[in-house]
């Protein structure tokens, strides 16, 4: 292969490999070395790791080796980090090609074994997908620092545009249930997609707006619901009397955990509020007697029409049925497409509030709390009642979005509120862009949607997703839309000084 | 000195009387039984070595501390009376009318500098708006406070020179800009008493002539209510010590050593001594000074 001596020949190396594009040549010998180094640590790593496995036998547990896995993950690592080499230096255009032939092949051609399939494709895909970004962006001969830019001001634009997006949005949200398009499996997605932008929203108060990260969030979704189910359960009272009440208590859980908790700060705070959480869902599993434990709750009623009509075909006493009190035909439709409605104005709610709030002096304490904490107190904004208020309003819009997620689903129990739950709400948020309202849209139909949409792929859609969660936070750390507008100006935006504020 | 300014009112009860305030961090004494007074309309500025403990007085102050010994009494214009020491440290800010600024400037830097001045606003427009329940919908009496408000913020951005950058985000001005604006902002909450922790520092001279101009401004106009703001300042720079301030106080190793006009405190020996180090023979011990006579016959 090559020759320490030979090496050393190119003490520059480093250097002009991490310029693409600054000088034609390309180091061969090094990159070549460099490729059969990482290898040689494959080959370490992978021989107890891959290559050895423990079978059951009959006579007991045994060992078995797996050459063809160790071969292959060598000449993966190998040609991987040969094909990095050469990009760094200038040869992305060509690595791309070959390497899509690679993945092409691979995916096409009939392979003697799985595991050199998987090999190409894997293999061939990481390595296209590294060239095409170097090739992209050595096209537009952009900086790190520019794209930021570049982006900024996309999400500026995006922000800007979103005056008139906003209503545009609201009215295909609103007339979609009227178009012959929408089916049965596109309302759920639907009020799928609506329910986690409310949720969305309603986190964007405590996370976006205050600042405090929240890893809890879904305890409050989970006292919505768990609230009008047992308050049907027990009493039988309606939707239309339990959703204000399940905001209610959800607001108060809010207070109740806020109390002890808003003195800490930072990552203490993520941490309790992630206990919180589980503490939660923990009560709910354990407390048999009361909220049915793992099994649940079933037989949630479902919502009436504000109480005057019913969904069913046959009204239950004192009820008049919907479609005849309408004059329709009988579709079971009807209440999936009333749901739909609810969820979207339920969302618009909170949309506006937040949307409103920042105006007033409470949302502008807020955010100022986000900006710096210690400065608030200097001008005597009593910084706990705020945090406080902030946390019982955005438990209380989760409060509304779990007891609609009851009613939906006629079934609630625990699983529906795990961690990972939390998880993908706050992920909407910071993927959107802290603070953004539309971006919060925007993430949801990323996070909810795409995976929605390509179940077919069964779990590659998780491993997708998990790649395009890194993908924006090394492109775009602050979320995909984090861009602010003042909220108030002194000059209407008109002088050069607020349009050139030092971009 | 304080004979030719006209403005000073010394018959007046003090605005803040500091009475034998000490401060210990478990070991440490930062402050040790250190009294002084300030007056409304006039600045009193506070200086001392590195370490003297003039920021941890500060803090003591303006309730991010709480002194473990000593009385901190601010007496209003209308005659009404804080102990600020018994009040938690947002309260001090929102109904004593203490305000203050940072050494290291902790401006809302992601909000644009108009934001900052209002947010300094809250209290009051917080009542304006029905804390957020008549601001939400849209009563007409929030509206108006909220002009105000802006009102307010204009004048002070006037004063500090920054009304073309009122919309620009305030993490984006310049050094000596986010300054005064901190002052702004700090003055945006109506203050009985401003504290300035080293408003000066980082400032090229040019800047802090401008700063200078503002802190005298302040300390002459009139508030609205017809009484006089009292300013309170940390400063490393002499030059605008000595030019603005009516009163100086002079802290050492937490202790006050010097307390007067600047061309007193100047001319205090004990002050030269702080500040320039002490004379060899005067300083040491007797005993001291003859073992050091011997040890040198010795060598």
């Amino acid at each position: 292969m090559t020759t320490p001596s030979h090496a050393q020949s190119h003490p520059h190396y480093h250097i002009n490999g991490k310029r693409p594009g600054v000088g034609p040549g390309v180091n061969w010998a090094a990159t070549i070395k460099d490729a059969g180094l990482a290898a040689f640590v494959a080959l370490l790593l992978t021989v107890p790791l891959v290559g050895l496995r423990t079978v059951d036998r009959p006579t007991g547990l045994g060992i078995e080796a797996r050459p063809e896995e160790v071969i292959a993950s060598i000449v993966l690592v190998f040609f991987g980090r040969l094909g990095l080499g050469l990009i760094r230096q200038g040869m992305a255009l060509p690595v791309l090609i070959l390497a899509l032939v690679c993945a092409g092949v691979g995916l096409v051609l009939p392979m003697p074994t799985q595991v050199l399939r998987l090999v190409l494709v894997l293999g061939g895909g990481v390595i296209a997908l590294r060239a095409a970004m170097t090739v992209a962006t050595g096209r537009s001969k952009l900086s790190q620092a520019d794209r930021d830019k570049r982006m900024d001001r996309i999400a500026a634009k995006v922000q800007h545009a979103s005056r008139y997006i906003g209503p545009v949005a609201v009215v295909f949200a609103a007339i979609l249930p009227m178009t012959p398009l929408a089916d049965r499996m596109l309302l759920d997605i639907g009020i799928l997609l609506l329910t986690y932008i409310m949720l969305g929203w309603g986190l964007n108060i405590v996370v976006g707006l205050a600042g405090l990260l929240d890893l809890g969030y879904v305890a409050f979704y989970a006292v919505g619901a768990y609230s009008y189910a047992l308050l049907a359960h027990y009493f039988g009272l309606s939707f239309w009397v339990c959703l204000p009440l399940a905001g209610l208590l959800a607001a108060c859980s809010g207070v109740l955990l806020g109390f002890p908790v808003l003195r800490l700060r930072g990552d203490y705070f993520a941490i309790v509020t992630l206990g919180f959480g589980e503490i939660i869902r923990i009560i709910l599993v354990n407390w048999y007697q009361f909220t049915g434990g793992p099994n649940g709750i079933s037989g949630i009623p479902r919502p009436s029409f504000f109480g005057i009509a019913d969904f069913s075909r046959t009204p239950a006493e004192g009820m008049a049925a919907f479609h005849e009190l309408f004059g329709l035909e009988f579709s079971p439709l009807h209440r999936i497409v009333f749901l739909y409605y609810l969820i979207l104005a339920l969302a618009l709610v909170v949309n506006l509030f937040t949307l409103r709030v920042r105006k007033l002096p409470l949302g502008r304490a807020w955010e100022a709390l986000r900006e710096d904490d210690i400065a608030c107190a200097s001008l005597g904004i009593n910084r706990t009642n705020m945090k406080l208020a902030a946390f019982a309003i955005a438990a209380m819009f989760g409060g509304f979005a779990g007891s609609f997620f009851a009613t939906r689903q006629g079934f609630i129990s625990p699983e529906s509120f795990t961690f990972i739950e939390s998880a993908i709400i706050l992920a909407i948020v910071v993927l959107g862009g802290m603070g953004s309202q539309i971006g919060v849209v925007v993430a949801t139909l990323l996070v909810i949607g795409l995976p929605e949409a390509f179940r077919e792929l069964a779990d590659y859609r998780m491993l997708a997703f998990g790649a395009g969660m890194v993908v924006i936070m090394l492109w775009r750390p602050r979320g995909l839309l984090a861009h602010r507008d003042p909220t108030i100006l002194l000059h209407g935006g008109k002088t050069p000084a607020a349009t050139g504020a030092a971009k | 000195m304080s004979a030719v300014m006209p403005h000073t009112t010394m018959n007046d009860k003090p605005l803040l009387s500091v009475e034998h305030l000490t401060m210990r961090f478990g070991g440490l004494v930062a402050n040790n039984d250190v009294s002084f007074e300030a007056r409304a309309g006039e600045i009193t500025a506070l200086i001392g070595p590195n370490g003297a403990g003039k920021t941890t007085l500060f803090n003591c102050v303006t309730g991010f501390y709480t002194p473990t010994v000593g009385r901190l009494t601010l007496r209003h214009p209308q005659g009404k009376e804080f102990l600020l020491e018994r009040m938690p440290g947002y309260r001090i800010a929102q109904l004593a009318g203490v305000a203050r600024t940072f050494q290291n400037i902790r401006l809302f830097s992601g909000m644009s500098v108009l934001e900052n001045l209002i947010v300094a606003q809250h209290n009051k427009l917080m009542r304006a708006s029905g804390f957020a329940i008549a601001g939400l919908l849209g009563l007409p009496g929030f509206r108006k406070a909220e002009h105000e408000a802006v009102e307010l913020a204009k004048y002070w951005l006037d004063r500090v020179r920054l009304t073309e950058f009122a919309d620009w985000e305030a993490g984006n001005l310049p050094y000596g800009a986010q300054r005064r604006l901190e002052i702004a902002r700090a003055m945006c909450t109506e203050p009985v008493l401003l504290c300035l922790d080293e408003p000066a520092a980082g400032l090229n001279p040019r800047e802090s002539g401008e700063l200078a101009e503002i802190l005298t401004f302040i300390r002459d106009v009139r508030t609205p209510q017809g009484h006089r703001t009292g300013v309170l300042l940390i400063e490393h720079d002499m030059s605008v010590v000595m030019r603005i301030s009516d009163h100086v106080v002079v802290l050492d190793y937490g202790r006050k050593i010097s307390d007067g006009d600047p061309e007193h405190v100047k001319n205090d020996p004990a002050v030269i001594r702080a500040y320039l180090g002490e004379d060899e023979d005067e300083a040491l011990p007797p005993e001291v000074a003859a073992d050091l006579n011997l040890a040198q016959k010795g060598a």
